[in-house]
């Protein structure tokens, strides 16, 4: 067989005979499955034994509904805005209907949540507004976790300036007020959404995440299998990517969700203020009413609720899922 | 043994622990952890290193395999012909010493990460030494587990860690320390966490695989019983200090020096006619922090004198056949 020719790098390795050398079933049982399709199958069992473990939770459910409500919304906004709805008087933005007059106008059969002071579906922006939602969300928390958990990895195995340096950059941040800075910002820049997503990740990810992650990537790297790694001849690289990072992963994910929390929460306070430079948001809903002279008016209720609201309800559900998955990851929190 | 022929050749091999150090701030005192340990190990051979909780024996393991840099002294290895000073290793020379030094490490559940399955953790060796492509590493790990027992290999492979018991796991150990055919494996008490059931299997696959392998031991452990087991030569430490060495059943048989006749005394007798006397000594083992300069053991020492006390720890000498042992009065 010409397989059998092959160089063998084992060279001095042959064990004779007695039974210790691969027999022909099992050699070809190894090479019915090339490895990535195990890899494959192993990661696919890993995450449907963690899904089980979220299911078994609640509130992850709860905050999971919730996240799939929104990201509905979000998804059929353009399919409304393409058929149903007639962009002229439905647009989140340059929308207006005349026949609705006097604005704000209370909840109708073409306006569910009535109209805002300028004559604008509320329905079609709190739609529209929840895609930048998400997207701003997503994009600091990646940004929060891929400093956090780098930085984090890097201070704890080489120690030394590199963590010294970095932990008083965290110190330092975390004493900043982190939305009195961004309204600074905001004032001496116009701050859009990428830049927003950015300030935020950058803020959250140099502070506490990068504190968090450090403390336990520290733990691991004091385990045996770490040694065990230099001793087979790994380098500091291979042992950073491939004992210490995938053993941080779960723990990144989860402040994942907490930073979508907080960009959301920083995004309606700094729209509010009218510091950020985007056309629709639920934090530019809340401003807009509030310039209209409608905020503390209960009579005009669809103006506040509906973006109030969502942004309390995203926040909590994406807080929640965080809470679920710490339980994933956590074994020790779970009851059992 | 002449030196030439020795596979490791250690010399005056020091580690000393600072303590107290501060930023910018000197420490004020050192743990003396290994203090001066001089031996030779013969390709082929196994030596034990026996000894109470804290004389060194990890220490001693962790420089040999440096995962502890060495504060003093030399450990010579030699490997086909090619001599490595693992105090001072170059950068070619690191490749044949990870390729040719291996370790076995006490806790099997601390040593596997539990995110890699046993495939990637036996094969780790061969990915980062680059050795053989994807199908090699498969059926060489698969040889592997065939050889430690866990078989049929490919119910093994693509499995976590903590789907295998304490011996299971013990067994992927060894088969990661094996799979690039070691000359020189440290054992650092890899039975002490197993069940006692399991022990005895373990170390005879230890054994069998040591000798149909061609690897050469350097078993730590502190039970008398398994050093007896698992070596053909002892060697017995105090606080950084090996104290006696020699041939296994010679040290046991007839010990000379009172540290190693208070160990044996400690230890059950199997055989009912064998009588022995009972040896006292005082106290327990402490920490060798900063130690005054006398014989290691004078505290405890049922047989100290004055000269004992006035000279430096007393130096390893040969009673006669290769029968090592420190101390003044004997
Ligand atoms: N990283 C370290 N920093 C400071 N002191 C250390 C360190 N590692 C070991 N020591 C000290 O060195 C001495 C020897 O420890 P070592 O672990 O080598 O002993 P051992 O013989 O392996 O004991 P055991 O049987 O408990 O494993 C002890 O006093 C220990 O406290
Ligand atoms: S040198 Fe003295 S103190 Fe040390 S072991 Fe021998 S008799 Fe005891
Ligand atoms: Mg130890």
């Amino acid at each position: 067989m010409a397989t059998e020719e092959r160089h063998n790098p084992f060279a001095t390795a042959q064990p004779a005979g007695d039974g210790t050398t691969l027999d022909q079933q099992e050699r070809e049982r190894l090479r019915a499955q090339p490895l990535w399709r195990v890899r494959l199958k192993l990661l696919a069992g890993t995450l449907w034994n963690n899904w089980k473990l979220f299911t078994e939770n609640k509130i992850g459910l709860i905050g999971l509904a919730i996240i799939l409500f929104y990201a509905g919304l979000a998804l059929a906004h353009p399919l409304l805005m393409g058929r149903v709805w007639d962009p002229l008087i439905y647009d989140p933005v340059i929308g207006f209907d005349p026949l609705a007059a006097p604005h704000p106008a209370p909840p109708s059969a073409q306006h569910w949540l009535g109209t805002d002071p300028l004559g604008r579906d509320v329905l079609s922006q709190l739609m529209f507004s929840t895609a930048s939602e998400f997207i701003l969300g997503m994009v600091a928390a990646l940004i929060t976790v891929t400093i956090g958990t780098s930085i984090g990895a890097l201070a704890a195995y080489f120690g030394g300036w590199i963590d010294t340096f970095f932990m008083r950059l965290a110190d330092l941040v975390i004493t900043l007020p982190a939305i009195v800075l961004l309204i600074v910002l905001g004032g001496l820049f116009t701050l859009d959404l990428p830049l927003l997503a950015l300030v935020i990740g950058i803020l959250s990810g140099f502070g506490a995440t990068t504190v968090i992650i450090k403390s336990q990537a520290l733990t691991i790297k004091v385990r045996t299998y770490v040694e065990a790694a230099w001793v087979a001849g790994g380098s500091h690289w291979h042992i950073i990517l491939r004992h210490i990072i995938p053993n941080l992963l779960p723990l990144t994910f989860l402040y994942m969700m907490f930073t979508v929390t907080d960009a959301i929460f920083a995004e309606a306070i700094l729209s509010y203020f009218g510091l950020l430079n985007i056309r629709m948001s639920w934090g530019l809903m809340i401003h807009t009413t509030q310039s209209a002279g409608y905020l503390l008016n209960f009579q005009t209720w669809w103006l506040i609720v509906p973006p109030g609201l969502s942004i309390t309800l995203l926040c909590a559900a994406f807080y929640l899922v965080g809470r679920a998955l710490d339980e994933v990851v956590n074994p020790r929190l779970r009851k059992r | 043994m002449t030196s030439s022929e020795a596979l490791v050749r250690v010399e005056g091999l020091r580690k000393l622990f600072p303590l107290n150090a501060g930023f910018l701030r000197a420490p004020t005192s050192f743990i003396h952890a290994v203090d001066g340990l001089d031996f030779a190990i013969a390709p082929g051979e196994s030596l034990g290193l026996v000894g109470e909780s804290g004389s060194g024996k990890t220490t001693t393991g962790k420089l040999l395999v440096r995962l502890l840099d060495i504060t003093a002294g030399h450990v010579f290895m030699q490997f086909d012909g090619q001599v490595l000073d693992v105090a001072r290793l170059q950068r070619s020379d690191s490749k044949t010493f990870r390729r040719k030094v291996q370790m076995i490490f006490q806790d099997p559940y601390e040593s596997l990460n539990p995110r890699r399955t046993i495939f990637d953790t036996i094969a780790e060796p061969l990915q980062v030494q680059n050795i053989g492509n994807v199908l090699d590493q498969q059926e060489r790990v698969a040889e592997l587990l065939n050889l430690v027992g866990l078989s049929p290999p490919s119910t093994y492979l693509f499995r976590f860690p903590h789907e295998l018991s304490g011996g299971q796991r013990q067994r992927v150990a060894i088969a990661r320390a094996l799979v690039i055919n070691p000359a020189f494996v440290i054992a650092d008490e890899p039975t002490s966490m197993l069940d006692v059931s399991i022990r005895t299997s373990i170390m005879q696959l230890m054994q069998n695989l040591g000798t149909q392998l061609g690897v050469t031991y350097l078993y730590i452990t502190h039970d008398l019983a398994v050093a007896r087991y698992m070596s053909t030569r002892l060697a017995v430490m105090y606080l950084g200090k090996i104290v006696e060495m020699g041939a296994t059943e010679e040290v046991l048989q007839r010990p000379q020096h009172p540290y190693t006749k208070a160990l044996l005394s400690a230890v059950p007798v199997p055989d009912p006619r064998w009588t022995r006397t009972p040896v006292e000594i005082k106290g327990g083992i402490s920490k060798p922090i900063d130690p005054v300069p006398r014989c290691r053991f004078y505290d405890r020492c049922p047989l100290a004198a004055k000269v004992c006390e006035d000279n430096d720890h007393p130096p390893l000498e040969d009673k006669g056949s290769e029968h090592y042992v420190a101390c003044y009065r004997v």
